[in-house]
């Protein structure tokens, strides 16, 4: 099971971003747990300015954005 | 060039729904339609080509290149920066905490971060179409001074002592590392950076056309309903008292500089001084509860209300200035 955490400060792109990875799971098949990180000191700790980013397994893979469904299935599949 | 708006708005209003530009309500409608329109072309073109130039300028890049400068051109370019570079304001808390991890002295995050709402490309572009380049140039030097002078004031008080300590205890770190070799620089190919334009201007647009909208739409309703010479009668000897209350006035109302913009050419339009006008267009933009609130996250109320006490004095301080300087622009 692959363990997400969406990084943001609760701003609505961030809470599309989380929908986006979750629906994405779901269609694909793949079990994920995606959480929402809000905490500016866990954000920090990652090295993350720009939100929403994405964190997969303790991995930054995505900051700044809302990520492209193709990105989202890449990491799903990856 | 600006003209084709005119005409539109003549036809739309004068021909075609047959009012008259003798009744305020033609004027004000008149005006909404020439102002909107304007604007929203003016915006989708710009924004555009403003996004293909600097689709490779990031915030990473910026703290890279401000980290370890020298406190004096620190402040300088902390808020050049925060005028070009694009974020958005939900990052505020985790561009403060990166570039105080980074080392980089409260003052100079804080040019960046106080700069960035009262100068960006919407602003800079409504100011140049709808009060022209003079105008355009006094706002954003004072804008930058704003930034430049409060920066420089809260490293001068030494603001360091009250933030919250996880964020004390960064700062602490970062001045301890040697400053981190600057990212390799990508380039970026045309059809990326017309990738990234399109998706900019998409965003920008879908964010800010609604209150460009609201803008319009007070100002329309300022210029067709206010009594022709009212403000002028009662506000346009820029009576001392008349700067701090507009500053007061413009806390509550949060808003951003799009929307804040089409009002300010209605009331300098209206006789109210340039001084005055910029104090409450600064003070909605800039001084506002909700991203007050986020800063607390960072910092202890005592440095929050050092900081909104340095924003209204500054402000008020400009109003004078200006009223002082130029009775009429």
């Amino acid at each position: 099971m692959k363990t997400i955490k969406v990084l943001g400060s609760g701003c609505a792109k961030c809470t599309k971003t989380a929908e986006l990875i979750t629906a994405q799971a779901a269609e694909l098949g793949v079990e994920v747990s995606v959480t929402k990180e809000t905490d500016p000191q866990v954000i920090m700790g990652y090295g993350v300015m720009r939100t929403p980013a994405v964190v997969i397994d303790e991995q930054l893979v995505h900051s700044g954005s809302i990520p492209t469904d193709n990105d989202v299935s890449g990491w799903l599949q990856g | 060039m600006f003209q084709i708006f005119t005409q539109l708005a003549d036809w739309l209003i004068y021909d075609l729904a047959g009012l008259s530009s003798s009744t305020k309500v033609g004027q004000a409608l008149h005006f909404f339609v020439e102002d909107t329109t304007k604007i929203f072309v003016l915006l989708v073109v710009m924004i555009y080509f403003i996004a293909l130039i600097r689709a490779s300028l990031n915030v990473e890049r910026v703290r890279d290149f401000l980290a370890g400068k020298h406190r004096g051109a620190g402040y300088l370019m902390g808020a050049g920066f925060g005028a070009v570079t694009p974020f958005c304001s939900c990052s505020s808390i985790p561009i403060f905490l990166g570039f105080t991890s980074a080392g980089i002295p409260v003052g100079i995050t804080m040019a960046f971060l106080l700069t960035s709402p009262l100068i960006n490309e919407v602003a800079v572009l409504l100011l140049l179409s709808l009060l022209g380049w003079k105008f355009t140039v006094v706002y954003i030097l004072v804008g930058m001074a704003v930034g430049i002078v409060g920066g420089f004031f809260l490293d001068a008080i030494k603001a360091e002592r009250w933030l919250q300590s996880f964020a004390a205890k960064a700062l602490e770190q970062g001045r301890n590392n040697a400053p981190a070799g600057s990212v390799a620089v990508e380039s970026m190919s045309m059809s990326a950076r017309h990738q990234f334009a399109k998706e900019e201007t998409l965003e920008i647009f879908g964010r800010v056309w609604k209150w460009v909208i609201i803008g319009v739409g007070l100002g329309a309703a300022l210029h067709g309903f206010v009594p022709d010479g009212w403000i002028e009668a009662n506000l346009g000897d820029g009576q001392w008292w008349t700067v701090p209350s507009a500053v007061l006035v413009g806390i509550p109302l949060y808003s951003n500089a799009t929307g804040v913009i089409p009002v300010m050419e209605s009331l300098i339009n209206n006789g109210l001084p340039i001084g005055t006008t910029l104090a409450f267009c600064m003070s909605t933009v800039a001084a506002s509860f909700p991203e007050f609130i986020l800063l607390k996250q960072v910092m202890q109320w005592r440095l929050l209300a050092i900081l909104f006490a340095m924003l209204l004095c500054a402000f008020t301080l400009i109003g004078w200035v200006f009223n002082f300087l130029f009775p009429v622009m």
